[in-house]
């Protein structure tokens, strides 16, 4: 199963209320994914990069890993711990930095990179995870959240949905894909570095590496209907826009709603119920092998 | 909760389970109830055997009305994957939109859905009569065996795919028709039969702009030349 949600909001006076109204929504799929649940929120950011990394044993000694990225990356790093996650902000390249974690801590996942982006997951019931992340709380433009009932690997948290290893982007999924691990090898030729065997993943960093390749989000989602798979419906994060899509069958549910003041979208429409002013929404089923998406202008850029 | 209920009751799907809720339903022989609070619970008035009315004043998930007989249900919202699949009799009346396979291997039955229906409405349907105030997705009709489905607005792609011997009404655009769906002649006992299932849907549309699709009856035996 698993339960997918997106809340993308066109009026600015409801971003106090990003994370209360994701919250709400991410409560009615609990029981569509009641073993992990992760989201990812665009709450802005300043210059420096931004990455949120997961201790899987829980027992980081997150210090002794900051002293050692100043001493290898000639940086500076902020650290912010909340439970088994923690926060860098740092004036080093992002990517740098997740390089270098993949490569020298095993034990650390990083769950996102960007300015904006930052993603939090967890293990066991998807309202407590929500209120472990101070979900209800956050505030921000975009924000996608996931209910897991695993299928494809394992009931870890690293293996929680969303999934993100481009900068600012992020994915989350309902279904399974049945050619990942040739496009897992391909993508390691072109330098993305995987931190778990999940499918999902692979159409994340998929995403990833085409719009690295110059693609806008939906070029790379028209190049992602040809290449990937399996059964999927997708709903895609990126720095300021979102997306959704839904494999050529589309049997994996999905329903869209639209006001003049949010774009919601999520695998029921329970999930989208409790949103203010529904009654007076466009609620539509996405078509197959559709692409759906809305972005915010970006300064000096049509939007 | 007591299986002695009176006419005209109140179920509240906050307050009791969707299983006492469904069990209250179908200890009744007749009678009117309202279900508040559906908030899109899965299976709601599932299998009910007896002219009951139901009006569920809201949402409804999955399998909603499911397998129903002789029952009368309303939702007061949209309705979520497989709405009234399996229906035997009676009539299921959506106000607003429902999701996939509604009305999947409808044997009997009216279902009237005043919105829009997305994908797969009425595949392999058996013998129920479906009207679509709205618009079908793809692959609606799928393998339909026998009944009726009338959509007032446009079907998606693959119309009727595989179809046997339903009858499909369409007023608008058919994105394309599936494998031996054709469209055919209307004569008089079709514009009979369209006219008779919108006035009982409460559907005010012209039957002069419908036009009909069936099967060209070239599936019914191995053909190679129908292989991909």
């Amino acid at each position: 199963m698993c339960g997918i949600v997106g809340l993308f909001l066109k009026n600015k006076a409801l971003e106090p209320d990003l994370g209360r109204l994701t919250a709400l929504m991410l409560h009615e799929m609990c029981d569509r994914g009641p073993d992990s649940a992760g989201f990812a929120i665009y709450g802005g950011g300043d210059d420096r990069a931004k990455l949120v990394l997961l201790s899987k044993s829980g027992e980081t000694d997150w210090a002794a890993m900051k002293d050692q990225l100043i001493a290898e990356l000639s940086a500076e790093m902020e650290f912010e711990t909340l439970h088994d996650h923690a926060i860098i902000r740092t004036n080093a390249d992002g990517r740098a930095v997740r390089g270098w974690i993949i490569d020298n801590a095993p034990d650390v996942t990083v769950l996102s990179l960007g300015k904006n982006i930052e993603v939090f997951k967890g293990v066991g019931d998807p309202d407590r995870v929500a209120k472990d992340f101070g979900l209800a709380e956050r505030t921000g433009t975009h924000a996608i959240a996931h209910t897991r009932m695993a299928t494809e690997s394992a009931i870890t948290t690293a293996g929680s949905h969303p999934f993100s290893t481009g900068a600012d982007t992020c994915l989350v999924h309902n279904g399974s894909l049945s050619n990942h691990n040739n496009l897992r090898e391909m993508l390691m030729t072109h330098g993305e570095q995987f931190q778990t065997e999940n499918d999902s993943e692979v159409a994340a960093a998929y995403l990833a590496w085409r719009m690295s390749e110059g693609d806008t989000l939906n070029q790379a989602l028209e190049s992602a209907l040809r290449d990937l798979d399996g059964f999927y419906t997708f709903a895609i994060g990126t720095e300021n826009g979102f997306a959704v899509l839904r494999d050529p069958i589309a049997c994996k549910p999905a329903v869209i709603a639209e006001t003049d003041d949010w774009v919601a979208m999520a695998s029921e429409f329970r999930a989208i119920a409790p949103l203010p002013g529904v009654e007076n929404a466009k609620i539509y089923e996405p078509e197959p092998a559709k692409i759906y998406s809305w972005s915010h202008a970006v300064k000096g850029q049509a939007a | 909760m007591s299986d002695t209920l009176l006419r005209n009751t109140t179920l509240d799907v906050a307050t009791s389970s969707v299983r006492d809720v469904n069990r209250a339903l179908k200890a009744a022989d007749d009678g009117s109830f309202q279900v508040l609070n559906s908030g899109g619970a899965h299976a709601l008035a599932c299998g009910l055997d007896a002219p009951v009315d139901v009006t569920i004043k809201g949402h409804a998930g999955y399998y909603c009305a499911g397998m129903n007989k002789h029952a009368s249900v309303t939702i007061e919202g949209n309705a979520s994957t497989g709405l009234a699949e399996n229906m035997m009799s009676g009539t299921v009346r959506v106000k607003g939109n429902v999701s996939q396979s509604a009305g999947a291997t409808a044997h009997g039955g009216l279902l009237v859905i005043e919105g829009d229906a997305s994908a797969r409405c009425g595949i392999s349907l058996k013998g129920a009569e479906i009207v679509v105030g709205g618009s079908v997705g793809h692959m609606s009709a799928f393998m339909a065996q026998a009944g009726a489905l009338v959509v007032c607005g446009d079907a998606g792609e693959a119309l009727g795919d595989s179809i046997y011997e339903a009858r499909l009404y369409v007023r608008g655009s058919v994105a394309s028709l599936g494998a031996d769906c054709i469209e055919k002649e209307m004569r008089d006992e079709h514009r009979e039969q369209l006219a008779d299932l919108l006035s009982r849907a409460g559907i005010d549309a012209n039957v002069a702009d419908f036009k009909r699709y069936g099967s060209a009856r070239q599936l019914y035996n191995f053909k190679i030349d129908n292989a991909y």
